[in-house]
């Protein structure tokens, strides 16, 4: 780890001077003072602290996974593991022609079914909007859910996708990660749906560990000897 | 004013007071984060003979939802006492004292939480103080802040708290039972480190204005010590032991 990145606490000064505060952090006078328990990274003119902990807030883009949990005559409500609920209007899915009279909501998505979606607008004043028409998006039909930490998503995903493209290759499954935490495995044989379930736990157990990429790789090896 | 009339001698001829300690001198102080696995965040501390376990929720939907506010996220607390947390059985329901101390770590607290970045929402802080012994709302402001931060709730610092206070015509720091019951005054500080701040400031008792002065600066100076051991704990749980 080089210098510039340094585990802080809120209150913590991450530096003093001429930077700009991204995430997590606050300007005071020309301190730049942490909110949050996490990492700093300082850039060339920008300072950011990565959390450790806390729970997702929805931001425009994102990809989430959301579970359905109740729906009214024009749209569908879903859990996406945040304080708010994710809304998603029925046209999202019926189309332009949607009739509130003639199509019936739940030939589409029923409680309980889980959902690839993306956050298409939110501002916190009203609830994240969301969205399923975009290609790799929808309905999830087979796979097991995992939850894990929102804020150890980017651990999972690791350096341009590094560390679940390992996942992926060693055990053939096909993972579909939400920035909300929630995370969908789906694999032809149980045995590799069940090392990429332990892969994924484990991360999300010790995603503060410097050789983490190693670890996983080790187990993932080893695993696959024994079968 | 006097006090009761007390039996002990809260402070002896060498300046070593009824538990040994000396004037500035704190209890023995130990907290923990996290321990809790179904609340977003939560701590443990022992101070001295007090032990408070605090769970944090949230941000989470308010219920009802006519206390929630469009503008800004609410923050609730319960401070509650175990009916076996004093000598005597204690009744549990929230008592006058209870609700008081509620309202008044809430306002310690709010100060250092950022709630609106999260506006519509609650932030529930749950306190049990399974053994009192004097200073239970310092010792549960200080362990309330560690399970915030635990909890990942934005703040601008960590709040510390210490109890500052005047026995035998002599300001102390860290007041114990036995001290608040027989003492002369006890001043709770609720304290900001890094911004410099004071969050939380009672006081029951007489002072002078100087002893007043003398017992701000000694109790903020407890803060200091209290605020390097929240350190810890949360150093200690993210971070692994020893390693900064």
């Amino acid at each position: 780890m080089d210098n510039k990145r340094k585990y802080v606490i809120p209150g913590d000064v991450v530096t003093t001077g001429p930077f700009r505060p991204e995430q997590n952090v606050i300007l005071d006078g020309n301190k730049i003072i942490s909110t949050t328990i996490g990492i700093s990274e300082i850039y060339d003119d920008s300072v950011r602290v990565i959390p450790l902990t806390g729970k997702y807030i929805p931001k425009i883009n994102d990809l989430v996974i959301g579970k359905v949990i109740s729906h009214s005559s024009l749209s569908w409500e879903l859990d996406i593991n945040s304080c708010y609920v994710g809304f998603l209007p029925a046209q999202d899915v019926f189309g332009r022609d949607f009739s509130a009279h003639a199509d019936e909501l739940t030939s589409k998505l029923k409680s309980g079914d889980l959902v690839a979606a993306r956050i298409a607008n939110f501002d916190r004043t009203r609830d994240p909007l969301v969205t399923i028409s975009d290609r790799d998006l929808g309905k999830i039909d087979s796979g097991d859910l995992v939850k894990i930490s929102p804020s150890k998503v980017p651990r999972l995903i690791g350096k341009r996708g590094s560390m679940i493209q390992m996942i992926e290759m060693a055990t053939n499954a096909a993972v579909t990660i939400g920035q909300n935490g929630w995370v969908v495995v789906s694999c032809e044989t149980p045995e590799g749906l069940l090392k990429a379930k332990k892969a994924i736990e484990m991360i999300n157990e010790k995603a503060h560990v410097a050789n983490l990429t190693d670890q996983v790789k080790e187990m993932l090896e080893i695993k696959e000897d024994e079968s | 004013m006097g006090g009761r009339d007390a039996t002990m001698v809260l402070l002896d001829e060498n300046g070593i007071r009824c538990d040994g300690r000396k004037v500035d001198e704190p209890r023995r102080i130990m907290i923990r984060a996290g321990g809790l696995k179904n609340a977003d965040g939560s701590a443990y501390i022992e101070f001295g003979d007090n032990k408070i376990l605090v769970g944090v929720f949230g941000p989470r939907d308010v219920h009802p939802k006519h206390m929630s506010d469009t503008d800004t996220g609410i923050l609730r607390v319960r401070y509650h006492m175990e009916p076996f947390s004093v000598g005597e059985r204690k009744n549990p329901a929230p008592s006058r004292r209870e609700i008081e101390i509620s309202k008044v770590i809430k306002e310690a607290l709010e100060p250092a939480v950022m709630l609106d970045k999260f506006p519509r929402t609650a932030v529930d802080v749950f306190i049990e103080v399974l053994q009192a012994d004097g200073g239970t709302r310092c010792a549960a402001l200080t362990a309330a802040s560690v399970a915030l931060a635990d909890a990942g709730i934005p703040m601008r610092d960590m709040v510390a708290a210490i109890a500052a206070g005047k026995v035998a015509d002599t300001v102390i720091l860290d007041v114990n039972n036995e001290e608040d019951q027989a003492g002369q005054a006890d001043m709770p500080i609720g304290y900001m480190p890094s911004l410099k701040k004071i969050t939380l400031l009672q006081l029951d008792g007489v002072l002078t204005p100087e002893e007043y002065k003398k017992c701000v600066d000694v109790g903020v100076k407890g803060c200091e010590l209290v605020y390097e051991l929240q350190k810890k704990a949360l150093h200690d749980k993210y971070f692994g032991k020893g390693d900064d």
